[in-house]
């Protein structure tokens, strides 16, 4: 995918993956970079494991139009059954997908069908698979910090921010009591919290991961012809 | 003491060219609803009431917190929606400045009420928070509604994001008052889009408010609650003989829609015009209002970038129509798109009215039940009026 200076992003996954929050530090790091973000998040409803959508519009110039992003350039599934077991709101996952256009799947194993990889070709898409989950595990011992490995591998491949924004916007979400995104949301991260008794530990827990997607999607060939990349973790 | 007793402001009250065009303004990230409701804070509105539904509660609720700060003298939740536009009607003939909010199916439920404002002469600003009204129910933001207040006698303006919101709800109660208009203004947009979706809003500062109303000032007279003039009901038209009741009906209703027309001299004067055009040379324009022109300018943008001879026209004011504006712009133009988020297309329906050659315009894309329209449609009726090949696998 070569680089534009609009991305819609689609992010599809199950309660208590951190999608909603995922879309909300996009957005602060896009503002702290000085460029545009818009969120629309579509909870669903808000419990866990059930299919939970976001959209992120982001962007160097101002953004003007609203609602879901029904065509976007950027698909990321947070959970294998998103694919799998068709736990989303769009079925199949790649539905509205545009030409040129990137695909991050968090998984363990390959879950693409024939099928999917007919129409994944022809829309010269470029599918990444890496298990986040176990790379959040390994890294910062929590499964909850999958949704920053995804945030990592997305911001690293498409550099749209630096480092530094991403380190801002999520000690502004871990650190700051600027916004809830919702009660059950509030209640994991206090969570969370306990969890790592202080929220330093946590940041520097989420940054490593960040970090480790970094060097992971700098690895990354984006002009070759594959159409599947899978990491091992 | 009361806990009812509610703040004494001392507030500075200006003329509504300096409110909108000359007092300094500070940029806030807010939603539409709060956009609304900063508009009324601002307005010296004596009373508001309202029947909540979704998305318009929103807005009613920060209307509430305006009049506990002691920005509002009066406001109470009516017993439903026909009750509400009611006691509008009952409480502008004491002379006061009227604001209320409505969504959708309350909307309708209030229609009774609201199409008798303008022959009442009723000078009350109505937000219109859109929402799906036919079946199946939704509570998503569908304008089908707007198509019902079109024909009342209102004014209606169409507001694109939290921006318009504030500002045409300010300019909605200058232009209602006005000597030669005095009939309603309704100022719509879309629920949730625009009323639960934050963007960035310049807003004077909040120490300012418009002038007060001035019932002495007003060509209707507020009424003599001492001394009630029942002969209003004794000699109504209705009572006379049929041929006395269609001839003051005829002529009132000619005055209501010519005091409509007159409200745009004031649509130009704050509002700076009923249309906005961009790129007026182009070959082919998106026409849209409300929030389908957010998603139009988009459009507009993406085939700028491509270097498409494509422009764009905002219609901010849906009554008065702006026949001779579109007339105007579109004079060279050989396709006219026309995105909406309702099943009937009422805005295409006005527009190929206003124009001499019609066939030019392209009967949509439409969204309807609420759902978002995507920018891709819009993209995708560009190519094909100027015939250009595209990649967009829709």
């Amino acid at each position: 995918m070569a680089e534009k200076k609009r991305y819609n992003m689609r992010i599809s996954g199950l309660g208590g993956q951190g999608v909603v929050t995922t879309a909300h530090i996009l957005g602060s790091c896009m503002d702290n970079a000085g460029k545009y973000a818009s969120l629309v998040p579509f909870f669903g409803s808000e419990k866990r494991m059930a299919p939970v959508e976001a959209y992120v519009r982001a962007s160097t110039d101002p953004i003007y139009e609203v609602g879901e992003v029904v065509y976007p350039d950027i698909i990321l599934i947070y959970h294998a059954q998103v694919v799998t077991h068709g736990k989303s709101y769009t079925m199949p996952f790649y539905t509205g997908l545009k030409p040129d256009s990137l695909v991050i799947i968090n998984t363990s194993t390959d879950v693409l069908e024939e099928e999917d990889l007919i129409v994944l070709k022809d829309l010269n898409a470029k599918v990444i698979q890496f298990d986040a989950t176990a790379l959040a595990m390994k890294i910062a011992g929590t499964e909850l910090a999958t949704n920053m490995a995804m945030m990592g591998m997305l911001l690293g491949l498409t550099k749209l921010v630096t480092e530094d924004d991403i380190e801002k916007a999520v000690r502004e979400r871990f650190l700051g009591n600027s916004f809830v995104a919702s009660g059950g949301t509030a209640a994991l991260d206090s969570a969370i919290e306990k969890k790592f008794k202080k929220k330093e530990d946590l940041l520097a827990k989420n940054m490593e991961v960040i970090n480790s997607t970094f060097e992971m999607a700098d690895s990354v060939d984006m002009t070759t012809d594959d159409l599947v990349i899978q990491f091992k973790v | 003491m009361s806990p009812n007793v509610k703040p004494k402001l001392n507030k500075k009250q200006v003329d509504i060219n300096y409110l909108l065009k000359e007092a300094p303004r500070e940029q806030h990230f807010i939603t539409g609803a709060q956009a609304m409701s900063e508009a009324v804070k601002r307005a010296s509105v004596d009373m508001a009431i309202a029947y909540p539904i979704t998305p318009q509660s929103e807005v009613m609720h920060l209307v509430g917190n305006v009049y506990a700060e002691g920005h509002i003298k009066e406001y109470y939740r009516a017993e439903e929606e026909l009750g509400t536009m009611s006691a509008i009607a009952g409480a502008s003939r004491a002379g006061v400045r009227l604001f209320t909010a409505t969504s959708g199916p309350g909307l309708l439920r209030g229609l009774e009420a609201i199409v008798s404002w303008p022959g009442h002469r009723v000078p009350a600003v109505l937000g219109v928070l859109t929402r799906v009204i036919n079946a199946p129910l939704s509570i998503q933001p569908d304008n089908l509604e707007m198509a019902y207040i079109m024909h009342s006698g209102m004014v209606l303006l169409h507001a694109e994001n939290q921006q318009d919101t504030f500002d045409f709800t300010l300019a909605a109660f200058a232009i209602a008052e006005k000597v030669d208009v005095y009939i309603p203004v309704a100022v719509a947009t879309e629920g949730f889009f625009v009323t639960h979706a934050k963007g960035y809003v310049d807003m004077m500062s909040e120490d300012l408010t418009l002038t007060e109303f001035d019932p002495v000032a007003a060509p209707v007279p507020a009424m003599d609650n001492e001394t009630p003039p029942a002969r209003i009901q004794r000699d109504a038209p209705v009572q006379k003989s049929n041929f006395m009741s269609y001839l003051i009906h005829s002529v009132w209703q000619q005055e209501i829609w010519d005091s409509n027309r007159r409200a745009m001299k004031y649509i130009y004067e704050y509002l700076g015009g009923p249309i906005e055009v961009q790129n007026p040379e182009a070959d082919v324009f998106v026409v849209a209002s409300g929030c389908a022109a957010a998603q139009a300018r988009e459009a507009h943008r993406y085939a700028q970038e491509e270097g498409l001879s494509v422009g764009l026209i905002k219609v901010r004011a849906i009554r008065p129509f702006p026949t001779q504006e579109i007339r105007d712009a579109t004079a060279n133009a050989k396709a006219l798109i026309i995105p909406e988020h309702n099943i009937i297309g009422w805005l295409c329906k006005e527009v190929q009215a206003a124009i001499p050659n019609g066939g030019i315009v392209v009967e949509g894309p439409r969204v309807y039940g609420g759902m978002t329209l995507p920018v891709e449609l819009i993209m995708k009726e560009i190519y094909d009026s100027l015939g250009v090949e595209n990649n967009l696998k829709l």
